[in-house]
This record gives C-alpha cells, structure tokens and sequence, in this order.
C-alpha cells in the first residue's frame, strides 16, 4: 500500500479525463456568467471574457423587470408546498407503516398507483377546475397539485418501517397521545430522509414549469421559470439582460448547492436506492 | 362503545386499543385520501372522459364523440413527428447518459484526491434551474455568436446550425438533456458500484481475469440492478421532456419544422394554445398507456430475484 508518491501515469490520465469532463459540464455555467457581466456593446463579441465587465445588466434585471417578485413568489410557492409535503407525506408514511388498521394495504398501493399517471395527463382538468373555482392566477393554483406527493409517502413509509415499534410501545406507556408518537418519537427518528424529501421537494417546486406556465396569466403572478422564459422570449437579442436573469435565478440555487452539497447528493442516494 | 367486543378479530388482542389506533390511523389519512382522490384519481378519470369528447373550453357544448380524438390524432403528421422525436430523444440521450455516466463514475472511483469537488462539479446542472438553463444553451448554440461555433472555427471547422437546422436540434437538445442529467446518472451509478462486494472482484482477480473482462463478466451482471433502474427512471423523463425544447426553441416551439417537437409540447400547444383539449386529452392518454406499460415491464424485470 505504499503507492502514495508514485507517479502512476494510469491514474494520471484519470485525472486529465474527470477533469476535461468538468471543463465541459462548467462551461455553460461560465458563458453565462460572462455573458451576463458584458455591456451591451459586447455582447456579439465572440470573446471569452469581458473587457469592461459591468453589473448593469443584473441591476437593469432587478429594478426595470419584475425579477425580485418573481423570485418572492417561487420562495413562497416552493416554501409552503415544502412545508405541506414534509408534514402530509410524513404523517400518512408513519401510519401506513406502524399504524395496523382495515384497508391499509389497499390505500398504499392506492396512492402508489397514483406514482404512474403522468403530470401532463393532469393538467387538462386542473385547469378546467381552476377556471371554475377562480385559482387561475393565485399561489394556491400554483401550488395545489402538489401539496402531498406520493413519491414522499413511499419514501417515509420506508424509512419508518425501520422505527422500533418498542420505541412506540414505550411512548404510549408512557401516555403520549398517537399524534405525539408520530411527532415526538417517530419523526426525529428519520431526520436524514426527510431532509432529503424537503431539499427536493424545494427544488422541484422552485423549477416547476409546465403547470405554473398553465395557471399563471399575469406578470405579476409568475414564479421564477415562468418569469424567465416570458421575459427571454419578449427580449429578443437582448442577450445580456437574459444571461444575467438567468444568472440571477442560478446563483442562489449555487450557493445553497454548495452548502448543502453533501446532504443532497447522498439524499439522492438514500431516496435513489429506497425504490 | 369501547364495551362492544362482539367479533373482534383475532390480530388485535385489545379490541378498545387497537380500534382506537385504527380511528387515529383514519384521522390522519382523512385530508391525503382526499387529496389524492380529487388531485390525481379523479383529473386522470376526468381527463379520458375529456378525450372521448370534442371539448373546447370556451363553447358549451361538448358532444361525445367516441374514439374521435384519437383518430384525428393519428392522422395528424405533427403527433406522428412528436411520437418519433421522442423516440429520437431516448434513443440518443439515454444510451450517452448511461455510458458516460458509467465511465465517469468509474474514473471517479479510481480517485481519492477532488473525489468530492468533482462529483459536486458533475452534479451542479442537476440542481440548475432548466428554464435558466435551456436559455444559457440557446445563447451558446447561437449561429454566429455562440461561442460553440467560435471554438469549431478555431479549430478549423466548419461552423454548424445548431438549433437552426432540422437535421441538428434534435441532437442540440439531447446535449444539453445529458449535460442536466450527467451528474444524478454518475451518483446513481456510484451507489450501484459501492454496493458490489469487493470479494467478487478480488475472486476474479486471483484467477487472472483483466480489467476489461472484471468489467464485463463481474462489474456489468452486479450491475444490472442499477442499469435497469436508470434505463426505466431515464425512458419515462424524456418521454415527457417540455421544458427543455420549449425554451431553446421558443421563438418557433418545437421547431424548425416540428424536428425538436416532442409529445408533451404538442400536448401543451394544442390544450392551451388551440384550445382542443379533446383532442390534447387523447394524446395525454396514449403517453399514459406508454408510460404504464414501461412500469410494468419494468417491475417484472426487477421482481426477478438477483443472483450474486
């Protein structure tokens, strides 16, 4: 096991292969961030870099266009729907796997089945309901279809599976009520997975297109994705307000990326190989 | 109440307890069996009423017109060009995902230094929202001032159309879909890999097997598991791909000529943009009975048990 300073030109090129893979998975994320820091003047210029790098184009985006809202309300959206996941799916995960009562593996493999039917297939009569009930441009239109997940309740039914029931026992000799059992006992016991659940239920929500870009009708209303491709398609050529838009809604998620990197990257592990 | 013990099913010893578990159990389902039976069961239903109708939004009438939609849809040339783009989209982007993928992880692997910078790298377009995505890409494919086409000059190339010509966009998308997906691919094969007992490998080293051949008789078989997930995961993705063409093609959506036109995108354009949802609800059902039957071939490859 001595091979620590020897130079092993196999691994060398190892090396050399991950990291021209990298040069090129980057490389979109350094075009647009130079593209978003050129002046207009530069834009067409084929250059690399900018010459007279400027933060105009990300000031223009944030006071002439409506950015900063649309920001606010993919947060809330993204917030809210996070926080009805975590709490729903948490709860029906722990009953279906420690609670014994009539119908409970006809109501798993119930929303289990739900897993398979297309989004796309949904979107019709959503927005039939919608129109109907007056959600078509409201955060609870935005958010409704995904308020509880079935892919959450499967994961937390798993994971739950792996609480001792004489920690439960023990609880309920002790007199805590069966929401406590679930709330005080069972939930702190699963903390990694639903960290996970939270971290991409944010995220999905936050990226979410194709029913924001159905409900939503007006400027202000938009979440981030909506805002950004409306926006993109009304500028035109204005290449740098659109680069640096989209370097605005990509950063953040960076930054939290790189803090929490770790976490998400073995929760994809976790919830991955849970199915 | 609690009193009554007349048949009390033999699972439960205390009827009065486990009843009572039973009504939490109820309560706490109460609000989610609502849910998904009004947001998922109810729409599907809804939504294959919808397609055995002539239904547009805005007149009140909407007659019954049997599998009407659906013949309409298969004589429409735009759904049979959707249908094989997506045929397209996952015979391109699937096989290059799994195969870098599988490289990358492998290489990573062999690493101990950057291990995590490089997986992180990887795994960045992965949590990139599409939308910023997809326009960062249109700018880069741009004919004459991308600089996609500046480094082919430099190199002495001829300069491409990207997203400009029929023959290329398809393949410009699928890029891009690959470069998004890379990362979750590499960290969904690195699990795979770690789980592979070490003993296989060192068995097989003992009786002289090369590394192209532990790669193929122990690595590839222990992987299958992993393979048929990814391959399944991966299928039903880009069956529904949207949000990627639309923004890279938004000036003429699914375009040039419907050749990046994918199923959803037609979906989209004519529910919403023409407004027959009819007919939008029938192709909704064709991607459905796909997308099932996928499911279910899916689950009987992976019922069998596996054999180490």
């Amino acid at each position: 096991m001595a091979t620590r300073a020897r130079f092993d030109p196999k691994v060398a090129l190892i090396y050399a292969v991950l990291a021209a893979g990298t040069v090129v998975v980057a490389f979109p994320f350094f075009w647009m961030l130079s593209s978003a820091l050129k002046p207009p003047m530069e834009i067409f210029d084929l250059r690399f870099l900018p010459q007279q790098p400027t933060l105009d184009n990300i000031r223009v985006v944030l006071t002439r266009t409506q950015f900063p809202r649309w920001f606010w309300n993919s947060f809330v959206v993204a917030a809210i729907t996070t926080l009805s996941v975590a709490f729903f799916d948490s709860l029906v995960g722990y009953a279906l796997a420690k609670l014994r009562f009539w119908g409970r593996e006809v109501i798993f493999v119930l929303i289990l089945a739900t897993l398979m039917i297309p989004t796309e297939m949904l979107v019709i009569p959503w927005y039939i309901l919608s129109s109907s009930q007056g959600w078509i441009n409201t955060y609870w239109g935005i958010m409704f279809p995904g308020l509880i997940t079935a892919f959450g309740i499967f994961l937390v039914r798993q994971f739950m599976s792996g609480v001792p029931d004489e920690l439960l026992d023990a609880g309920r000799i002790d007199g805590v009520s069966e929401f406590g059992l679930y709330w005080r006992i069972a939930l702190p016991q699963i903390k990694p997975a639903m960290a996970a659940l939270c971290i991409f239920t944010f995220l999905g929500n936050w990226n979410a297109f194709l029913w924001p870009m159905i409900v939503i009708q007006s400027a202000s209303m938009r979440t981030l994705p909506v805002g950004i491709a409306l926006f993109s398609g009304e500028a035109g050529s204005l290449w740098h307000l659109i680069m640096a838009s989209s370097a605005l809604a990509v950063i953040p998620v960076l930054l939290v990326f790189a803090v929490l990197q770790r976490q998400i990257i073995e929760g994809i592990v976790l919830t991955g190989l849970k199915n | 109440m609690a009193t009554r013990t007349q048949a009390a099913p033999t699972t439960w010893p205390h009827l009065g307890l486990g009843a009572r578990r039973a009504l939490w159990a109820y309560a706490f389902l109460l609000v989610p069996l609502a849910f998904f039976l009004a947001i998922r069961l109810a729409p599907a239903a809804s939504s294959l009423y919808i397609s055995l109708h002539e239904w547009n939004i805005i007149s009140p009438e909407k007659p019954f017109v049997g599998l009407r939609n659906f013949q309409t849809l298969l004589a429409d040339p735009r759904f049979a060009r959707a249908a094989l783009n997506t045929v397209r989209y996952v015979a391109v982007g699937i096989p290059a995902q799994i195969v870098l993928g599988l490289l990358l992880a492998m290489a990573l692997r062999r690493v101990t230094r950057l291990r995590g910078l490089f997986r992180a790298l990887y795994f960045m377009p992965f949590v990139t929202p599409v939308v910023a995505a997809a326009w960062v890409w249109q700018w880069m494919y741009s004919e004459q001032f991308g600089p996609l086409n500046s480094i082919l000059v430099a190199l002495g190339l001829p300069t491409l159309q990207f997203l400009r010509s029929p023959g290329q966009a398809l393949y410009a998308i699928t890029a891009m879909i690959v470069w998004q997906y890379l990362g979750f691919q590499i960290v969904i094969f690195l699990a795979g890999l770690e789980a592979i007992p070490r003993v296989y490998y060192e068995a097989a080293e003992v009786d002289g097997a090369s590394g192209w051949q532990l790669f193929r008789h122990v690595t590839i078989p222990l992987l299958n598991p992993t393979l048929v997930f990814s391959i399944v995961y991966s299928t039903i993705i880009y069956l529904q791909l949207f949000t990627q063409v639309l923004n890279m093609t938004f000036q003429d959506q699914g375009g040039p000529l419907a050749s990046t036109l994918t199923l959803v995108l037609y979906v989209y354009q004519l529910g919403f943009q023409r407004f027959r949802m009819g007919e939008a609800a029938a192709a909704t059902a064709v991607l459905f009975a796909v997308i099932l039957a996928i499911t279910l071939l899916q689950m009987k490859i992976l019922s069998k048990p596996v054999e180490y």
